[in-house]
């Protein structure tokens, strides 16, 4: 299946505007972190500034988001990692709140309790959490009840290389398949798990490779690149629309910043990510749209500036919006 | 003896070193572990000494590397496998509290299991419900497991080194907010001198941190740092507090915990875990049941964790987790307690 000019187009604005959001985030997320603003004698204070606590982002990664989202329905689930935001931006999460979330704020999509790795929006359908391989059972949830409401709604897992090696993805791939669940599951493999490398950790090459095992398509992307992306996973997604089952999908992908903001990345040869930079997916596609006549410099320039207004609002609306009051840390625990 | 100042995470790392040094059997198992020195620091500079095939990197796969542990126990080796944040128990829980922790039992004692499990808890730096709990209560509900959780380097080396020799599972919980990590505040007393020759302290014994008169504060982990600079505050005022760091869950020093609150008559129970069904109600019901022997002047009060996720946002985590200022007014407030008289039988 070909994207066509509109799909390329979409892809490409997302990229856009997902690495802006994550190179915006990578510097406001030191505010406030560093000496001399913080405890005498540490580096980096993980716990300071307007947006506390970890942060784990996704540049290099949008390809795999934008290739898969853009089959995507409001009506169609995704379920993200700790490192949510392509994903969440790709799903059409409104940035403002969830900007707001990462600060704290009451205006944020959890009204500040969830914070970065606990993204929830109910109506763009759309999910995250923190722990590796948790992804995959809520997705064959949103995958069954799709099934028993009758519609052809499907539903997204997402998960790292370094998951494909936990428990619960094992179960939620059998399950899926033998009750024929609309889940299409997506293995980015950034090759790093915090600090190891797949081979020091997996067993096989390709984690696709498992996919015959528990009896669906493996498919496998080699190319960090939404075109790419976009066109493999097609067949998947008509699959679980068809009611034919579940797929599982593996893309390498690039990591380009530390798992974590702030992690030096002791483990990581310096030369790696200037090499991976190279191949940027981003300016790729823009190379790939000027020359098929699909996008003059003077609409990249004015998607570019829109994306970038887009990310700006956001953050500032984030900034401005208040604090929850204390008293409200003992609201919610049931509806 | 040569002491110098370490942080909680190089005392951590120092005993399992020198412990790695003196029995060959021992080797550490865990998610970046290796090169990484683990994302706590507990296991700093290891790689280097001994080699991938003593400090072994895994896969993301808690259930069959701490079943691993249990095995390789089993079969005369010292495990210690590190589950990276106690928070992520939920994957690999049967392997601890119905295998590592009650196979010596169910064998009427015939098997021994060394394992040291480490993991790191606590909050305070808004990383939110699913990264920042302490649980010490959990694993110490359920029978089995021995349950260490260290305040400071000098305790922390001591009590590895112990948990190591120990033949019997061992749940070894260090608070991130007091390993003297670069890049996270912490609690600066928690750093402290500690003797370059390995030693050991005992399990069960409670310590007085800071000897008093007026109100028992019986704690742990980073809350024995934050109640010794309410104990400051407090002094200011003309209140003597009495700190007791109880190092260890299981076994539990419940002999200290009577001395302290027959001398002071007033206790506080300052815990990072959550409130109910917990650390504190443990506390309390062991006072309870000895009324007969110590004589409370007030009612207990107890400190901890309400029964909600932890939040991310700091006004919330600030409000839910307890501080030093939440410390110095609950025993305050213990001051002014009263209890009704005796009726006679």
């Amino acid at each position: 299946m070909q994207a066509s000019k509109d799909t390329l187009l979409w892809m490409y604005e997302k990229m856009v505007e997902i690495r802006h959001y994550e190179e915006t985030m990578a510097t406001v997320y030191l505010e406030g972190k560093l000496p001399p603003a913080i405890q005498k004698g540490l580096a980096f204070d993980i716990g300071s500034g307007p947006v506390p606590g970890e942060m784990h982002l996704a540049a290099g990664q949008e390809p795999v988001a934008v290739g898969l989202c853009a089959h995507l329905k409001q009506e169609d689930t995704v379920v993200g990692t700790h490192r949510p935001h392509h994903f969440a931006i790709a799903k059409g999460v409104p940035l403002n709140p969830m900007t707001a979330e990462m600060f704290g704020k009451v205006t944020g999509l959890g009204r500040g309790k969830g914070g970065h790795m606990h993204l929830f929006d109910p109506v763009h359908k759309f999910s995250c959490s923190g722990l590796i391989g948790a992804s995959l059972p809520p997705a064959c949830g949103a995958g069954l009840a799709a099934k028993k409401m009758g519609k052809d709604w499907v539903a997204v897992a997402f998960f790292g290389e370094g998951a494909a090696n936990q428990g619960a993805v094992h179960e939620s791939l059998n399950l899926a398949a033998l009750w024929q669940l609309p889940v299409i599951f997506v293995c980015e493999d950034n090759k790093w798990a915090i600090s190891v490398p797949k081979d020091h950790a997996t067993s096989i090459e390709w984690v696709a490779d498992r996919a015959s095992a528990y009896g669906m398509p493996g498919i496998k992307v080699a190319q960090n690149d939404a075109v790419a992306v976009y066109e493999a996973v097609a067949p998947a997604i008509a699959r679980a629309r068809a009611g034919q089952g579940p797929s599982l999908i593996e893309v390498k992908t690039d990591r380009y910043l530390g798992h974590f903001q702030g992690d030096p990345e002791v483990y990581r040869p310096k030369d790696e990510v200037p090499n991976l930079r190279k191949n940027d997916p981003i300016p790729k596609l823009a190379v790939q749209l000027k020359s098929a006549g699909q996008l003059s410099e003077a609409e990249d320039a004015a998607l570019v500036a829109r994306a970038k207004q887009r990310v700006a609002d956001a953050f500032a609306f984030a900034r401005e919006s208040a604090y929850p009051v204390p008293q409200e840390a003992l609201q919610h625990v049931f509806a | 003896m040569t002491t110098r100042t370490l942080t909680m995470a190089q005392a951590i790392a120092e005993a399992i070193g020198q412990e790695m040094e003196r029995d060959n059997t021992v080797f550490v198992m865990g998610e970046d572990i290796g090169k990484y020195g683990g994302i706590f620091g507990a296991t700093g500079g290891l790689l280097d000494r001994f080699g991938p095939e003593r400090i072994m990197d895994t896969p993301i796969s808690e259930t069959a590397f701490i079943g691993t542990a249990t095995g390789a126990a089993a079969a005369g080796l010292r495990p210690i496998a590190e589950l990276m944040f106690v928070d992520f128990f939920g994957v690999c829980m049967d392997q601890i509290y119905n295998h590592l922790a009650k196979n010596t039992y169910m064998a009427g004692g015939n098997i021994k299991l060394p394992v040291v499990i480490t993991t790191a808890i606590g909050g305070g730096y808004n990383d939110a419900a699913q990264h920042s709990q302490c649980l010490y209560a959990t694993f110490a509900h359920v029978p089995g497991l021995k349950v260490v959780v260290p305040s400071n380097a000098y305790d922390a080396k001591g009590l590895m080194t112990q948990a190591i020799r120990d033949d019997n599972p061992v749940m070894f919980m260090y608070h991130k907010g007091i390993m003297g990590l670069p890049w996270m505040a912490y609690y600066e007393g928690s750093s402290n001198e500690v003797p370059q020759e390995q030693y050991t302290i005992p399990f069960g014994q409670a310590k007085v941190v800071r000897a008093g008169n007026d109100v028992t504060i019986i704690t742990l982990s980073q809350m024995v740092q934050k109640s010794l600079l309410a104990a400051d505050e407090l002094a200011k005022q003309g209140i003597s507090a009495e700190v007791l760091d109880l190092r260890t869950l299981v076994p539990l020093d419940r002999a200290a915990v009577l001395k302290s609150v027959a001398k002071t008559g007033r206790l506080l129970v300052a815990d990072e875990d959550y409130l109910g069904f917990g650390l504190t109600g443990e506390i309390a019901a062991i006072v309870a049941e000895n009324l007969d022997t110590v004589a409370l002047k007030a009612p207990i009060k107890r400190l901890a964790v309400p029964n909600v996720p932890i939040p991310y946002s700091r006004p919330l985590e600030q409000f839910v987790i307890p501080q030093v200022k939440g410390i110095v007014e609950a025993a305050q407030a213990l001051m002014k307690g009263r209890v009704l008289e005796g009726v006679a039988a």
